[in-house]
């Protein structure tokens, strides 16, 4: 099969008219790049998780923590109002969000048909792809203004819109993962669907779907766009949700793009501990998913 | 009966509920509120975000805006051509090259690579869409930016500064850093739904191709890529989406200047930084009408853009996976 001689009765197929060697070059050439394409993907990743981690443990210390923010160019202080900030939006974000996300995966995975399920579906991807900058303009209009004040109330709110989609479709993956049978043994026992979902299915997919809330916890935690004009930003702590309230991320962007050294090393730390955090979940929701699709087969 | 003897009382459990069963339709109509609660939060978005920008629309009209150069809060004049510009110019850039490497990393993972290789290097791919917006912010400032100005900006600018696209004095933090953050935080999206495209492409294609004697290659360029062609199509979309709402890495890196400049090095200004960073500072109601008009062009954008992308990635892969939504 060397040079162009290529059979007129099946006409010139693929390979015809190509010599050999060229095409083994072609094909070495090809897949160097395609190895190319697999480093230079990898590879920001990792200079990215170098910087923050170098950059982020010389800086990370209790006080980051647990002090109050010191006026602008003395060194020392902490971020305490935005760690106090993040935990109380983020868990409320989570608890109104994942109710509404599993209660919708059972619609789709149990009760929904075909044509339903995916209308659902679709619907929750399109959520899913709205930009976080646009959840928080809603969550503007539809509480800080009413309430003519910023508040952590409607950042959580935003926050809460923000984890549905996530998770939403890993309970629906999990759902799915549950065999036919086990719900067919619980309805020949005369159990009605909704007690065979709640008692057996929901608790069969219970380490997937709490996996999914974790991650989605990883997710809004970083989220900045949605708080910027929903929470604002508070250099004080607070606890109360209808006052202004500071967040990790929003801190980082202040202090990112501020002047002073002492704000770079506070951002770079305060990174660091959201890295570690979506990363921790990340690889946990990745085992989880991991170890459930071979049950599977 | 091993079953039963078991767990007796959990079975009898289950089995005393022979009152009328009220539980059914109840727990039916809640999980039916659920899902449509997520209908209601996506139609509530567009009917929130129009309502705020009404008094925008009728002050800077709807294609006036569009095509308006020049924005100037003080003299309340508002046009959202200079972040429409910035948008479409970082957005389509990164995906371009997000999908060249994307799709290289796809073909990767699914055709060459062994599986101990394939998967961790799928799983790191996947790990950049997790890492925090704002994170990639400040390492674009920080790091990427005096790097790109160093090595790429100043040398380009020295040798072809008299190309209008290598123009002006390079800082660094311009068009060039906000397009090279948005190619790393779009590069997942597409190269996971691609992933999902190209596995879903059958065997018979792959295997017909090196029955005729085809390279890994020509295997890959002739039974896999055209069947693949729609799917990867879509997760290019998808990145565009992405890239589109994509806000705190871009606010940070590029500079927010409202500006039209064809040059790499020059500062501009997206859609969702403006807003990211005048919002709060918008102290009339017209300047700030504006900004959620600019929202409601954004949201408006980037539904179209995403049912398309879903659309085409549903009909390639067969039906959705949860990756697409979480890369």
């Amino acid at each position: 099969m060397t040079a162009a001689t290529a059979s007129p009765v099946i006409g010139p197929g693929p390979m015809a008219g190509r010599n050999l060697g060229r095409r083994r070059r072609t094909d070495r050439i090809m897949r160097a790049l395609l190895g190319l394409a697999a480093v230079l993907a990898v590879v920001p990743l990792l200079i990215v998780l170098v910087f923050v981690l170098t950059q982020g443990l010389a800086a990370l210390n209790l006080d980051l923590l647990t002090q109050l923010p010191v006026p602008p160019g003395q060194s020392g202080g902490g971020v305490a109002p935005a760690v106090v900030g993040t935990l109380i939006m983020v868990s409320l974000g989570t608890l109104m969000g994942t109710p509404i996300a599993v209660l919708a995966a059972i619609y789709i995975r149990e009760y929904a048909g075909g044509r339903g399920a995916s209308v659902i579906r679709f619907m929750i991807d399109v959520l899913a792809g709205v930009p976080t900058i646009a959840v928080g303009l809603f969550a503007y209009g539809l509480i800080v203004v009413p309430m003519s004040g910023f508040s952590g109330f409607a950042g959580a709110i935003a926050l809460a819109i923000i984890i549905v989609p996530i998770v939403a479709r890993i309970t629906d993956e999990m759902l799915g993962l549950v065999p036919v049978s086990v719900r067919e043994a619980a309805y020949a026992l005369g159990v009605p669907p909704w007690k065979a979902i709640v008692r057996v299915v929901i608790p069969a997919s219970a380490a997937g779907i709490i996996t999914g809330v974790l991650l989605g916890v990883a997710r809004i935690a970083g989220e900045t766009a949605p708080l910027i004009f929903t929470a604002l930003g508070n250099r004080t702590v607070t606890t109360s949700l209808d006052q202004p309230m500071d967040a990790l991320p929003l801190r980082i962007w202040v202090y990112a793009t501020g002047p002073y050294k002492s704000w770079h090393d506070q951002a770079w730390a305060a990174s660091l501990l959201l890295v570690l955090l979506v990363l921790l979940f990340s690889v946990l929701t990745r085992f989880v998913l991991a170890r459930r699709s071979r049950h599977r087969r | 009966m091993a079953v039963i003897q078991v767990a007796p009382g959990r079975v009898r459990n289950l089995l005393q509920e022979r009152r009328p069963r009220r539980g059914e339709p109840l727990f039916r109509a809640l999980v039916l509120a659920a899902a449509a609660a997520v209908l209601v939060v996506i139609g509530g978005l567009i009917l929130v975000i129009t309502q705020q920008s009404l008094s925008g629309i009728v002050h800077n009209g709807g294609l006036a805006f569009i095509g308006g150069t020049t924005w100037d809060p003080v003299h309340e004049i508002f046009g959202a051509l200079p972040f429409l510009y910035g948008t479409v110019v970082t957005s389509f850039t990164a995906l371009v090259l997000a999908t060249l490497i994307g799709v290289g990393v796809a073909l990767f993972v699914v055709e060459l690579a062994p599986q101990r290789i394939a998967g961790p290097v799928a799983f790191m791919v996947e790990l950049l869409a997790a890492i925090p917006s704002v994170v990639y912010g400040l390492w674009g400032i920080y790091v990427l930016a005096p790097w790109l100005r160093e090595f790429v900006e100043t040398p380009l600018h020295k040798a072809f500064g008299w190309l209008p696209i290598f123009a002006g004095t390079p800082i660094g933090i311009g068009f060039l850093s906000a397009i090279v953050v948005l190619t790393i935080m779009i590069l997942p999206t597409v190269a996971a739904v691609s992933r999902d495209v190209v596995a879903a492409v059958p065997a018979s294609q792959r295997e017909a191709a090196l029955a005729l004697g085809a390279t890994r290659w020509e295997m890959m360029r002739m039974g896999v890529l055209p069947y693949a062609r729609s799917g990867i199509l879509g997760a290019a979309i998808l990145g565009l989406a992405r890239g589109v709402g994509e806000t705190m890495a871009i606010t940070m890196v590029i500079g927010n200047a409202p500006v039209i400049s064809a040059s790499l090095f020059a500062q501009g200004y997206t859609m969702a930084s403006v807003i990211a960073n005048e919002f709060t500072e918008a102290t009339t109601e017209i300047y700030r009408s504006s900004l959620m008009e600019i929202g409601l062009l954004l949201l408006i954008i980037t539904l179209l853009i995403n049912a398309a992308a879903r659309l085409l990635v549903w009909r390639a892969a067969g039906g959705s996976s949860a990756r697409s939504v979480l890369a």
